[in-house]
This record gives structure tokens, sequence and C-alpha cells, in this order.
């Protein structure tokens, strides 16, 4: 699994990081992260309901704090469970776009393994950037629960 | 981290860190705590508390509770008192659980006549006030009508059936907070939070059927004020927020102040989660408008299953609500920021104080209390473990020196995951039952979460609270049933 959930920090919430050989795999491997910390087996969520997600943000980083949260908007609003399948990230002058592919379906406690309510992403030691080792991008993410 | 030697002992329950240990320190960190606690506490809370201390406006000091723990911006248990012409509002300092709170609620009924009906009762809550991951009231209204009961809080809910009058003079802020306008939230908050009004939520949320056995009424006048009068009564303790709409306000207007803080108001903070805009700004009044609407989705989140306890109970027992004595004894907020008057330096003075995990407690004789708790102090509703017990507290004059705050539950000293790694929860729901202990819960995991030892001891908690002079221990409420989230 490119993402490792971190016991000693935050010990109220759910901290991870994660891992992808480019900026758009790790954002994949983050969304996986937030919902896994939601559901116990992500290979039981069926690929239903289609949505688009989008963001924009002046810094890279926060791309990633929004499609993290847009997650969570459809897991109140609609109910719905969504994995992040695919991800497109655009450099403009003076911003970022992001646009993401995910799907899912309602959530159901009969066949979902619910673990926790992910309120929100935090900021409290958020970070992306570039791997320690020169390859690949990771992620450092504390969620609220 | 610091170490125990770098504190400056004030006493035996309150410790110092001083403006030296951290560059920006405006005023000294203290942290509540006995040593025992203090020693407990992790690296995480020093880290927060000492960030808080370099906010702008900040006054006398940063505090954190004694059941204080790693947050995010501030510790969780941390208070920070802003002068409202010079300080910052920070949605860091408040939480994404908006108004999270505490509600207690009276029966005239002893334990003894609650037991053969305990399961039927707890598996009725369980059904009627849905618990957990996505879970929807059975409050079915318009996003427009739920603009207006956030704007109304409790009222709103009176008005439509959901509670008593008297409801609401037993609620912090008489149930609505005045100032909040539905003009300043997203549609998003909105559409993410309109269906979820009665619904628990998950994590620590909880709804626990409790006795005040004899030999814990610790302050027997107090307990009586409160309507703690026979022994073994049973009384019923609940915990829950502002659900995704809180979190909502609180997620658009961090990232609103993103933008802000250092780019337009040269604010330099240590944690991005700190993020804040002065209060006297239009970005600070705003936000303070829509915090204001998540605290009062919060009091109608917790009016309407207040109502839904009513009506179990009285099915069950085929009575009317009022003959069961099924009295709200008080309701308390543990993440707001509120604008009060608290003496500093000889003079009155309004000061923005932020609560994040901790409660309000005013003492006796306090003008924003109601006649009935006048002379008690402000009935302070303390959370423990599902496996150990809870409180009620009292306010005391002494919680001046804390903006009148104090500790909101009993604080986690284990992590989520080593808890799940060392208990089972279906194991721990079976060992509960043969304690006494009847649990339902909608997830499993999330209850092994929740087992008793990955708390702090509440008893050592309010002990804490009591020595350091901030509130007043009245009586230990031990759980019999529990509705988990």
């Amino acid at each position: 699994m490119p993402y490792r959930y971190r016991e000693d920090v935050a010990i109220a919430d759910v901290a991870f990081e994660a891992w992808g050989a480019t900026i758009e795999e790790m954002f994949v491997a983050a969304a996986d992260a937030t919902l896994n910390a939601i559901v116990t087996d992500l290979n039981a969520i069926a690929r239903v309901d289609r949505r688009t997600l989008e963001a924009a943000a002046e810094e890279v980083d926060m791309l990633l704090f929004q499609l993290l949260q847009e997650l969570i908007f459809y897991k109140d609003a609609e109910r719905l469970l969504l994995r992040v399948t695919e991800v497109t990230i655009e450099e403009r002058p003076g911003h970022f776009l992001l646009s993401a592919q995910a799907c899912g379906e309602e959530l159901d406690p009969t066949r979902h393994d619910l673990i926790v309510d992910v309120k929100a992403v935090t900021l409290h030691r958020f970070k992306v950037e570039p791997a320690a080792g020169g390859e690949g991008w990771e992620a450092f993410v504390i969620l609220d629960v | 981290m610091a170490k125990i030697k770098d504190f400056k002992k004030i006493s035996e329950t309150i410790w110092e860190i001083p403006r030296s240990y951290k560059e920006g320190m405006r005023v000294p960190a203290r942290i509540y705590a006995s040593r025992g606690l203090l020693e407990e506490m992790d690296a995480g809370v020093i880290e927060q508390v000492t960030n808080v201390a370099t906010l702008p406006g900040i006054i006398n000091h940063a505090f954190c509770m004694p059941d204080g723990h790693w947050g995010y911006g501030f510790p969780i248990g941390g208070v920070a008192g802003m002068d409202v012409d010079t300080g910052v509002i920070s949605p860091g300092g408040i939480g994404f659980d908006v108004n999270c709170g505490m509600r207690l609620v009276l029966t005239n009924l002893t334990f003894g006549e609650v037991r053969p009906h305990l399961r039927t009762l707890v598996d009725r809550l369980f059904a009627r006030v849905p618990a957990g991951v996505g879970g929807a009231g059975f409050v079915k209204i318009s996003q427009n009508e739920f603009r207006h009961a956030v704007e109304q809080g409790a009222r709103w809910c009176i008005k439509n059936g959901y509670g008593w009058e008297e409801d609401l003079e037993r609620t912090e802020e008489h149930g609505c907070i005045v100032g909040a306008d539905a003009s300043k939230i997203s549609s998003k908050a909105v559409e993410r939070g309109f269906k979820q009004i009665g619904t628990l939520g998950s994590g620590n949320h909880y709804l626990e059927i409790q006795v005040a056995k004899p030999e814990n009424v610790l302050d027997a006048e107090i307990a009586r004020a409160f309507g703690i009068t026979m022994p073994e009564q049973v009384v019923i303790m609940f915990h829950c927020g502002s659900r995704g709409f809180g979190h909502q306000v609180a997620t658009d207007y961090l990232q609103s102040f993103l933008k802000v803080t250092e780019r337009k108001y040269g604010i330099k903070i240590l944690d991005r989660e700190l993020a804040c805009a002065p209060f006297r700004s239009p970005e600070g009044q705003d936000y303070f408008a829509a915090m204001k609407c998540a605290i009062n989705m919060s009091f109608v989140n917790r009016q309407v299953i207040l109502h839904r306890i009513r009506e179990v109970f009285s099915e069950v027992f085929h009575k009317d609500p009022a003959d069961l004595g099924l009295h709200q004894v008080y309701d308390v907020a543990h993440n707001t920021a509120k604008v009060e008057k608290h003496v500093v330096g000889g003079e009155v003075r309004q000061v923005l104080v932020h609560r994040k995990g901790a409660t309000r407690a005013f003492g006796p004789g306090h003008p924003e209390l109601p006649e009935i708790y006048k002379h008690t102090g402000q009935p302070v509703i303390l959370g423990g473990s599902m496996e150990t017990g809870s409180y009620v507290l009292a306010g005391v004059a002494g919680g001046a020196q804390t903006f009148f705050s104090t500790a909101h539950g009993s604080g986690r000293t284990m992590s989520r995951a080593q808890a799940k790694k060392r208990f089972q929860g279906k194991k721990l729901q079976q060992d509960m039952e043969e304690r006494g202990i009847y649990v339902r819960t909608a997830s499993y995991a999330g209850l092994a979460e929740e087992a008793g030892p990955a708390y702090k001891s509440i008893d050592d908690v309010v002990t804490a609270t009591e020595e350091a002079g901030i509130s007043k221990r009245v009586a230990r409420l031990v759980p019999v049933g529990v509705v988990k989230g």
C-alpha cells in the first residue's frame, strides 16, 4: 500500500503518510488513505456512481487538501464513499488546477465495515513535497476524526 | 520536548512554560495538571500550547486543561483569551466540530426500575438516534429552513415541537448564540449538514444511560440543586456536535484565513492550522458570524436528540416524559470562541475566549447563569470513557484564572491504532456486558478505539481541576447502557 498510518502522531486523530512515483499517484494514494480511515475494506466499495472532482489553488499542496475535503463532503452530503481513480494536475500562471475521477457507491453499513467518521483534513504538519530520496512524491496528513 | 524541570511550578497543579521557551511567545503557557498527568502528556501539547502563546492579542497565558492532548492548531484542552480590539480569531482555536458538547438529562427513576428495561431502552435509542458514519436524522427540512434553524438554534426546535421551553434556560447561550448569520455560510456547508439533525456522529461521541450511586455523590447540596436527589438515580448523558455542517464551516474559513493571515495582516504563525485574522477585521467578523451558526446547529442537534430520548423513555415506561422527570440539567459547549466579560488587571474587559476541548465553567453569582444555578455555579458535564464513568462538576469563583474554563473529558492517552491492536470490539462489548454495561455500537472497530484504557483517569483529571481551583466535583456517574457512534 502506498500509504501508512502513523500511530505516534496526533493520538486522538488519524495521521498518515502517502507516496507515489508521481504527484498524481501520490494524490490517489492519499485519497485511499483517507477513505480507508473510514472503511476497513476499500474493495467492498462497488464502482457504481461516478463523480468528477475539481480543485484550484495557488499552492500545489492545497490541491491535495481540497481533493481530500471533497471526499469528506460527498460522504456527508450524498452518503457516497468515493475512490479516486485518476488525477490530473495542471500548472497555470499563479495557480494549479486539479481534476480527479472518482467512483464508488452509497455507504451501506451492512456491507461496508465502517470505522470512524472523518470530520476534516487538518493543516497541522500538513505536507506535500518531493520524496526525500529524490524519486517521487510524498505527503503527510492528519485527519480530524 | 519540554521536561518537568523546564516548567516553573506555580502550584501542585499549575505548571508554567516561560516566554523564553520559544521565540515569539507573547505570554507564558500554563498547563493545569497533577505531576502524573503532566508526565503523561504527549509532545504535541507542549508544542501546540506554546504556539498558541504567540498569537496576537493573547491575554495573560495560553492554557491547557488537565485532559489536554495532541490536537491541531491548539491542543485539545486549549484555552486562550484574546483582546477583542488587538487580538485574533482562529478556527484552529475552536476546532472543526464547532460546539461539540454535552447534555445531561435527569429521570425520576432508580436503577432498580430501569434495569428490567435497559436493553429495550438502549436498543430503541440506538435505532432512534442514528450513530456512526453518514447517519441521517429524522428531521426532514429544506436547505432554506435549515438556514433559519442555524440562526435560531434550540429556539427553532422548541417552536417545532422538539423540546420544552425550560430546556432553553438550561443551555449555554439559551440554546441560541446571538449574531449567527446564515448569509456567511457556504451552500456546501448547508448541503453537508442539513440532513444530519438528530445524529450522534462517531469517534468519541456517545449517548449513555448512567447511574448516580449514593457513594458517588460528592457534594449532596449542589447535586440536589442539579436535580440528583435520590439514591441510584438514573440520568442520561450524551456528547455530539455540529456534524458535517460545522466541519465544513471551519474548513471553508480555514482556507480563506490562510490567504490573509500573513499576506494581508502580517501575522506570522507557527502552524498553518493556526491561520487567523484580527477579530475586528471583515474576515474575522464573517467567520465569527458563520461559526455562531455552527454553534447553533449543535444546540439544534442536541435538542432534537433530547426529544428522541424523551420519546423513547415515554414509550418504554408508558408515561408522559414530564411524569418521568426528564428534565435537562444543562448543555455545555466544548469547541467555541465567545465574547465574554472578564476581569483583567483589575478591570472588566471584553475578551474573546477560545475554548477547544474545554468547558466554560462560570462560578456562583455569574450574571450569565440562569436563576436556578446562580447559587451553585454552572453545571459542568464531563464525559469519561464508556467503561469508567463521567462527572458533573460545578463552576467556582477561582475559575477566573482560566477565563472560567475547565476540562472537557478524560483525554486520550493511547492512539486509536494502538487501541485497535490491543482491544477487539466484539470481545470488549461482551466483557462490558458481563460487567453490567450494555453497549450498542455502529462500529466494532470504533468501539475498540474507545476502550477505557485508551483514556486518562477521569478521576485524576477532575481532581486536578478541583485542586487547581477551576471547578468542583459534584457527582460521579457510572454507565449502564451505551450507544456508541
